[in-house]
This record gives C-alpha cells, sequence and structure tokens, in this order.
C-alpha cells in the first residue's frame, strides 16, 4: 500500500506541494489531475524519491521511503517518465536497463533472468517483434510503448506513469491506456498516473486525486471526483459532465465561454458560397 | 555466449592487438631503428649494449607512459561525456590541465626544480590539478545536489584564470623561463624517471579498474539524472566519485606528460561509432583506443623529422582534429 502522510516538498524556495496526503491501496488506479502547475509531476518525483519531502513522509508496503536504499525501492516502484530516450540503442538494450537494480555488486553483465524479464515485459507491451530495432527509427507511440517495457522490466509493485498519452493519437492514447489497466488487472500492479485528459482520466481510473495549487482539491471515485462544481473550480472553466453511454464513466464537455454565434455561422456560409 | 558479449570481446582484442602493433611500431622507429626480430631477443637478454638502452630506457618508457596517460585521458573523457551528456566535455574542460600547467609554471619561474629536483615537476603538476579539483569539489559538489552544468562552467572559468595567470608569469619571466613553460605545455613523453612512470601506470590501471565499477550508472545517467534515479542508482553519490575518478586521471595524466589535448575529446567519440553508448565496451576499448592513439602520435612526433622532435601535443591536436570533423560529417551523413 501507497501511504503518503502530510507531504510538503518543491525545489530549492519554491513550496510546490503543501500537507498532501492520501493512500492508493494495493491493485489500485489511482489518476492524479489538475491544472497546469498545480503539482501532480511533483508529487511523482516525490515518491519515486527524485525530490526529498521538506516534510510529511511517503510510506510503501508501511516503509518509509526514504530510509529504503535505492535499488530496493526500485525493484518495487518503476517510472515512466516523459524524458528522452537514449535513440542509439536498440529496444532490447533498452528494456535491460530496467535490470539495473537487481544487478549484484560486481555483476557487469546481464544474466539468464535479467534477459527473461526483458522477453516478458517486451511482450507484454507488444514489442517483441521491435527488439532489433533502433529507438529513433520507432514512433512517438512505440517509444511509449518501449518505455513501459523498460520499467516493467524492474518487476515493480508500484508503475508511476506521467503523463504516458501526452503528444500521442487517440489510437496510441487507447492502446497505451488499455496496456496499463492490462497490467493493473492482471498482474495487480498498482497504478498511479498523471493525466491532463479528463476524459482518459475518467474513463481508465477507477479513483482520483484532484490536486489544486498544491494541494488536494478533492480524492475519491472518479463519479465523485469529475463533477461540474469541482472541475468548474479548480480549472476556473465551465464543464458539462455527462456519462458515457458505453462505460457509464463520466466525461466532461467543454463549454467556451464565447461561442459561436448565428452571425459566425453566416460569415463562414457566405465565404463557402 | 551472448551474441553481443561475443561481439564485444573481439572488439577488445581487435584493440589490444592493434595497441600490441603501435607498440612494436613504436619500439622499432626511431632515430636509430631496430629490425621487429630483435626487439624480443634484445628485450629479454640484450643487457650492457646500446640497442638494447635505446629500447628499455628511451622507447619502452615512452610507450608505457603513453598507454597510462592516453588511455587515462580517454577514459576521463568517456567518464565526463557520460555523466554530462554532452559530447563535447572534455577533461580539459574542467580546468584540471590549467591548474596542472599553473602549478607547473610556478616551479619554473620559482626554480623549485633546482633545489628539490625534477620531480618537482609532476608534483607542482599534481598539486595545482588537486587544487583545481578542490575547488570545483567546494563550490560544486559540497552540495546536497550536484548541479552540473555549474561544475562545468566553473570548470571553464578556472581554466580562463590559469591561462590569465600563466601568460602574467611569462610576462614577467626570463627568456629561459619562459621556453620551459612552453614547452611543459606543448606536452611530452619523454620522462626519464622510472617512478613517475610507474606512479602514472598504477594510477591509470586502478582508476580503470575503480571506474569500471560505474560503467552501469553510467549507462543509466545516459537516460538522464531522474532516470538514473529510477533505476535504483544513487545519483549524487555516483556524480561525486566519477567526477573525483575523471578529475585524478586528468590529473596524473597532466601532470607526467604535460598539456596533450584531444585525446579525453576524440577517442570516446571515435569509440563510440564502432561499440555503440554501452559504458561496459566503451570505457575499456576507449582506454586501449587513447593508449594506442597517444603511442602512434609520440612515435609519429619522434620519427617525422627526426632527429628532431615534435611536441606530441602538436600531432595529438592535427590528427585528433581531423579525426573529430571526420566523425562529425560521418554523423552528419547518417
Amino acid at each position: 500500500m501507497l501511504k503518503v502522510v502530510n507531504l510538503t516538498c518543491g525545489y530549492q524556495d519554491k513550496t510546490v506541494l503543501s500537507g498532501v496526503s492520501f493512500e492508493a491501496g494495493d491493485g489500485e488506479f489511482l489518476g492524479v489531475i489538475g491544472p497546469n502547475g498545480s503539482g501532480k509531476t511533483t508529487l511523482l518525483r516525490a515518491i519515486s524519491r527524485v525530490i526529498p519531502p521538506a516534510g510529511g513522509r511517503i510510506f510503501w508496503k508501511g516503509e518509509d521511503i526514504q530510509k529504503m536504499p535505492f535499488k530496493d525501492l526500485a525493484k518495487e516502484v518503476a517510472v515512466v517518465s516523459q524524458s528522452p530516450v537514449l535513440d542509439g540503442m536498440t529496444v532490447e538494450e533498452f528494456v535491460l536497463l530496467g535490470r539495473i537494480p537487481y544487478y549484484r555488486a560486481f555483476q557487469f553483465f546481464e544474466e539468464k533472468k535479467d534477459y527473461r524479464a526483458a522477453e516478458r515485459a517486451m511482450e507484454l507491451t507488444g514489442m517483441s517483434d521491435f527488439r532489433g530495432r533502433t529507438l529513433n527509427r520507432m514512433s512517438g507511440g512505440e517509444k511509449q510503448l518501449a518505455l513501459i517495457a523498460r520499467a516493467l522490466a524492474q518487476e515493480p509493485k508500484l508503475l508511476l506513469l506521467d503523463e504516458p498519452t501526452a503528444h500521442l493519437d487517440i489510437a496510441h492514447q487507447v492502446r497505451i491506456l488499455d496496456l496499463v489497466r492490462k497490467l493493473n488487472r492482471d498482474l495487480g500492479l498498482t497504478v498511479m498516473i498523471v493525466l491532463h485528459d479528463l476524459n482518459l482520466a475518467g474513463e481508465y481510473c477507477r479513483k482520483l486525486l484532484l490536486i489544486e495549487g498544491g494541494k488536494v482539491y478533492r480524492s475519491g471515485l472518479a463519479e465523485e471526483v469529475l463533477n461540474y462544481r469541482d472541475i468548474r473550480d479548480v480549472y476556473k472553466t465551465p464543464v458539462l459532465v455527462e456519462k458515457n453511454p458505453v462505460s457509464l464513466k463520466p466525461y466532461i464537455v467543454l463549454v467556451s465561454e464565447n461561442p459561436e454565434t448565428e452571425k459566425d455561422r453566416n460569415s463562414d456560409n457566405l465565404e463557402g458560397e | 555466449m551472448n551474441k553481443k558479449y561475443l561481439r564485444w570481446l573481439t572488439g577488445i582484442s581487435i584493440l589490444a592487438f592493434m595497441l600490441l602493433a603501435v607498440c612494436l611500431v613504436a619500439l622499432c622507429l626511431g632515430s636509430a631503428g631496430i629490425p621487429v626480430k630483435k626487439i624480443f631477443p634484445l628485450l629479454l637478454g640484450g643487457r650492457g649494449s646500446t640497442e638494447y638502452s635505446i629500447l628499455f630506457d628511451i622507447r619502452l618508457p615512452r610507450i608505457i607512459l603513453g598507454l597510462a596517460v592516453g588511455g587515462g585521458l580517454a577514459l576521463a573523457g568517456v567518464i565526463l561525456q557520460g555523466m554530462f551528456r554532452n559530447p563535447l566535455v572534455e577533461p580539459y574542460t574542467l580546468g584540471i590541465s590549467g591548474g596542472a600547467a599553473l602549478g607547473v609554471s610556478l616551479n619554473i619561474v620559482f626554480k623549485f626544480y633546482k633545489t628539490l629536483g625534477v620531480m618537482t615537476f609532476p608534483f607542482f603538476g599534481f598539486l595545482g590539478a588537486l587544487a583545481v579539483i578542490g575547488i570545483l569539489y567546494l563550490v560544486n559538489l559540497r552540495k546536497a545536489t550536484v548541479r552540473l552544468q555549474g561544475l562545468l562552467l566553473n570548470g571553464v572559468m578556472i581554466s580562463f584564470i590559469s591561462s590569465s595567470l600563466i601568460m602574467l608569469m611569462m610576462s614577467l619571466s626570463r627568456a629561459e623561463d619562459i621556453h620551459g613553460i612552453v614547452f611543459w605545455i606543448m606536452g611530452s613523453l619523454d620522462e626519464p624517471n622510472w617512478f613517475i612512470i610507474k606512479i602514472t601506470a598504477l594510477a591509470a590501471v586502478l582508476l580503470f579498474l575503480l571506474s569500471y565499477l560505474f560503467c552501469r550508472d553510467l549507462n543509466a545517467f545516459a537516460l538522464g539524472e531522474e532516470e538514473a534515479a529510477h533505476l535504483g542508482i544513487p545519483v549524487e553519490r555516483s556524480k561525486q566519485f566519477l567526477f573525483i575518478i575523471a578529475s585524478l586521471l586528468a590529473g596524473f595524466g597532466v601532470s607526467s606528460a604535460g598539456m596533450i589535448g584531444f585525446v579525453g575529446l576524440v577517442v570516446p567519440h571515435f569509440v563510440r561509432m564502432f561499440t555503440g553508448p554501452d559504458h561496459r565496451i566503451l570505457m575499456p576499448a576507449s582506454f586501449l583506443a587513447g593508449g594506442a592513439f597517444l603511442i602512434f602520435c609520440d612515435t609519429l612526433a619522434r620519427t617525422v623529422i627526426s632527429p628532431v622532435e615534435l611536441p606530441v601535443g602538436v600531432i595529438t591536436g592535427i590528427l585528433g582534429g581531423s579525426f573529430f570533423i571526420y566523425a562529425l560529417s560521418r554523423k552528419g551523413n547518417s
């Protein structure tokens, strides 16, 4: 179980998160949403121990992550970030980097079990046929799958994803998130995912954490968090919240404050003629 | 055996063979040519002969020093380029050579060598290099988070300050002192003192072994510091160790052979074209290639207009620069 207690952290003199507390049970699929600059990525960075907390504590399976050896944490928690990948590497070489936490003190080369783990990660992500291809010859969606495969090679229990669908077309967005859901269901991975797209968050995440100004504004089931009033207040934008007729999950319809008028439509028609 | 490892083993074997071939050529060529077939009998049982003295007292020390300094500088280049994720960083960028040059210049101008002996040259060089390492460490590395760009900029600034101080000393010195400083700055493997050669060689080998423990860290750094942390690398501690190892490699090299440029920049680039970015192969391959390159350049420096000897730094600069342009154009074309 992931437990964040009264977390305060940031960068140098700037506090980004302040007094954040929440829990995510084993096998949970938790989405983190919020406006730009609200502290979503900072939260993931704190949980992955990239930035130290200025206050509060983060526990994974009851253990304070600040006291865990780096390697042990990397065996439990894997991160799929938006960082660029090393283009000169093949997919297999890249995925094998995920085995670094498992190397012993004087082990420099992969063993059979490392190849097996990498193979499984590539199979799960559909990357097996791309193993010999260098990353610079892959599309954005394929690179994202390679990043997930590398994270899976770490054999983690908690998977943190920072906007894995950014800059991808809808086909790739669905492919990536379907895969993450499958990993959550089949492998029992606890998933914590930062998403900008509220519709994707509503569709895929069972629970959501809505962050505003470095604090948790609302948390709970997606249906509870994605309500008209909270979204309008946090994003300062009027929206309509509807229910997806197929999945019965909530989805957001944007409402422009400056809608198209009859005059706009008429001028378009005139130009067309 | 895994195909990749077999390929690596083949690559290392080829490089080791090339290094041996270069060493053999370096032993044969010079003002007095010695045929290949006479080399081994002479080294094994030719004690007392003139040719034995030429081999053992003149050419062999240069070869060992060339291997240690060239290998060490290339390895330092690999480490720093991997750490900074910047292909233009080399050992001299951090101002370590500038510090060493300043130390040696002080020795020449204040004539410590006249009372304390020739050992003061490498000693003052190393002291200057250590002073720069100390300053950089205090300014950048003592903090919990090492800011690499700050380290780089401070290093470049220290280089400028060192160069200015050396020029100041030269402007106030007599002609013979200026000659001494310039000669040292141009770099040379002509080192008659076996103790210095042994220390430099030992340091290069030990630091190579130590740095190899960080090859996985450097592979992870290639993805970025944050990604390295995600893979369980203690990023700040690794950066500190790697910086100190690279600095010591450069410090030992520069203090015993002077400022030999381009090896630390060009060799890693050239080797990477064949091995790829994996530091597990890149590090040993660069060490061997750096040694072979410097020995080759030194042989050219000794023989091109023999008996006059050219400064080896000039040869490494010309060849290294040409290689670099070639490597960049090849990369651009691909």
